[in-house]
């Protein structure tokens, strides 16, 4: 390899990890994406055009063309999609990186030459690579809501056993028959089939940990072709992603107070659970409208929001703040309550919020907002559903149970903003809709808060 | 065990830059505040497209003639770029919203 390439690598390196430093401030992040990307730049310009091989033109040519299409597309995508289609768009990406990584694999199993360890990097390469590929395309439908979780009788046996079928599959190719392809696309498929059944059955709003433990692996993939290449870019890039990538998982996780494990195997807004639930809270629950709603926030002194998914489907992130600055305006000391898990992924509400020029001092995180409701006056809860559960404090049974959650249940009254009575996207009924302190106004966020603000401007 | 012995000293340097890039991982993310969780998933997403470096290498290497290759690295390519366009500019949309209003 030329030199001047190696040092470019080298470069790109650098540049990856400084980028990834700077991404975790929020006055750097900006430019730590910018510096990261320059970097990944450098390395594909440099590695069309500074290598050692003789390449037809055709080659060039079809490069060319790949690298067209792939931008604009990507481009497109990403530049079109709402904010609150992030977190699956996210997932879609991940899984075209896992499906690249599959196909290198698929290629250098045609070149390659009998030796053990380079079989068994790509097929580890392949292996990963298809797990991700499907996974993420599985987790990016179930996130859009065009798939529903499915869950197989005994699902964690038959997963456990495709798994390790597969490794043993593997094995086996790498020791005797390292050059049948036939065997090799049955691997393919098998992992492929893998991905399916990993997602597959994994409760919704276990989703981000999932993301970000498939995001983790495509990183693993891209290491492991990289050795195949002996190429330290791809190798530094992709290890510095899968144990990123991992502990973000784990942080997730224990923001949710659930182990890895738990969120793998355990049976998450279980059907049974949901029905266990409804049996216990019944009981009446009390509608409002938005013009009792309006008085209510007009003469109270301490508001809280607790936003959640359902602002976000709705679109809902300016009307809140019109809300917001209407209220502080009137003299009510007005503040966000920001789970760490509301939304769809952590961080989720901050990126809408700041979407519609909510200023940071007012999203107040979590174990800093819990002691202030109970001198709260008036708590609106929009579109939040699970994260102010409190079976996850006082219902053993529930599968939420331990989850921290937003302690809304303190605060003098309280107004839930919903569609309508169906449970949250963990599945599971929420005792708080029947508390004596909770009014329910009903509609979609949009139109219920826009209502709300029209009342409060004539008041 | 001969064998894993031979394997580590072959590939004892290979070693020590997955050891030492796993610890700078972990120490890049440990201590960063949740509100960027969302934003730096999607910032490592986009670096994971470094594979794309993999997939040029295959359409560098192949026979004009061995179509399958070709293909194959061909849709690598397109694969590996969207991943790397697409997670940049979606995390550059996502830090947009967190600029200070002026």
């Amino acid at each position: 390899m030329n030199i001047t390439l190696s040092i470019i690598y080298l470069i790109t390196t650098i540049a990856f990890v400084i980028g990834l430093k700077m991404l975790g401030h929020p006055e750097t992040a900006k430019k730590g994406n910018l510096i990261s990307g320059v970097g990944m730049g450098l390395a594909i310009v440099a590695t069309i055009f500074l290598h050692d091989f003789e390449v037809p033109s055709i080659n060039y040519m079809l490069i060319g063309a790949a690298l067209l299409i792939g931008t604009i597309l990507g481009y497109l995508i990403a530049m079109k999609v709402a904010m609150t289609k992030m977190p699956e768009l996210v997932s879609l990406f991940n899984g075209f990186g896992g499906g690249s990584a599959l196909l290198i694999g698929l290629v250098e199993f045609g070149n390659n030459s009998e030796d053990a360890t380079q079989t068994s990097t790509i097929i580890a390469a392949i292996i990963i690579g298809s797990i991700t590929f499907t996974g993420s395309l599985i987790a990016w439908a179930k996130l859009n809501g065009s798939m529903k979780d499915i869950r197989l009788p005994k699902y964690n046996l038959i997963n456990n056993l495709v798994i390790l079928a597969l490794i043993a599959f593997g094995a086996y190719i790498v020791m005797y028959d390292s050059t049948n392809f036939l065997l090799i696309y049955l691997l393919l498929a098998a992992s492929l089939i893998y991905g399916v059944l990993f997602v597959i059955p994994i409760g919704g709003a276990d989703m981000p940990v999932v993301i970000s433990l498939l995001n983790s692996l495509t990183g693993i993939a891209a290491a492991i072709t990289g050795v195949l290449y002996g190429n330290m870019v791809m190798m530094v890039g992709g290890i510095l992603v899968g144990s990123a990538g991992l502990i973000l998982t784990f942080i997730m996780c224990k923001a949710m107070n659930r182990s890895l494990s738990n969120v793998i195997f355990g049976a998450f807004g279980g059907a049974d659970a949901a029905i266990a639930a409804v049996g216990k809270t019944g009981g009446s629950i009390k509608k409002t409208t938005a013009s009792d709603s309006a008085i209510l926030l007009n003469y109270a002194s301490k508001v809280i929001i607790v936003p959640g998914y359902g602002l976000a489907v709705a679109q809902a992130q300016h009307v809140i703040h019109e809300l917001e600055e209407l209220l502080t305006k009137k003299g009510v000391d007005v503040s966000y309550a920001i789970h760490p898990v509301a939304g769809r992924m952590p961080g989720h509400m901050n990126v809408l919020l700041a979407e519609s020029n909510v200023s940071y001092d007012k999203l107040i995180e979590m174990d800093n907002i819990n002691p202030q409701f109970p001198n709260t006056d008036v708590v609106l809860v929009v579109g939040a559903n699970d994260v102010v559960n409190p079976a996850a404090h006082n219902d053993p049974s529930s599968p939420i149970y331990g989850m921290p959650i937003l302690d809304v249940e303190n605060a003098k009254q309280i107004i839930v903003n919903k569609r309508s009575m169906n449970a949250g996207y963990a599945g599971i009924e929420n005792e708080l809709f029947f508390n004596q302190k909770t009014s329910m106004l009903f509609g979609d966020a949009k139109s219920a808060l826009t209502e709300l603000v029209n009342e409060l401007k004539n008041m | 065990m001969s064998e894993l012995v031979e394997f580590i000293s072959n590939n004892l340097q290979l070693l020590y830059i997955l050891i030492l890039a796993i610890f700078i991982g972990v120490e890049l993310i440990k201590n960063v505040p949740s509100v960027l969780h969302t934003p730096l998933m999607s910032g490592a997403n986009a670096l994971s497209g470094v594979v794309i470096v993999g997939a040029l290498l295959v359409m560098l290497q192949a026979k004009p003639d061995d179509y399958l290759s070709l293909g194959l690295g061909f849709v690598a390519v397109i694969l590996g770029i969207l991943n790397v366009v697409g997670g940049f500019v979606v995390t550059d949309r996502m830090l947009q919203m967190f600029k200070k209003k002026k």
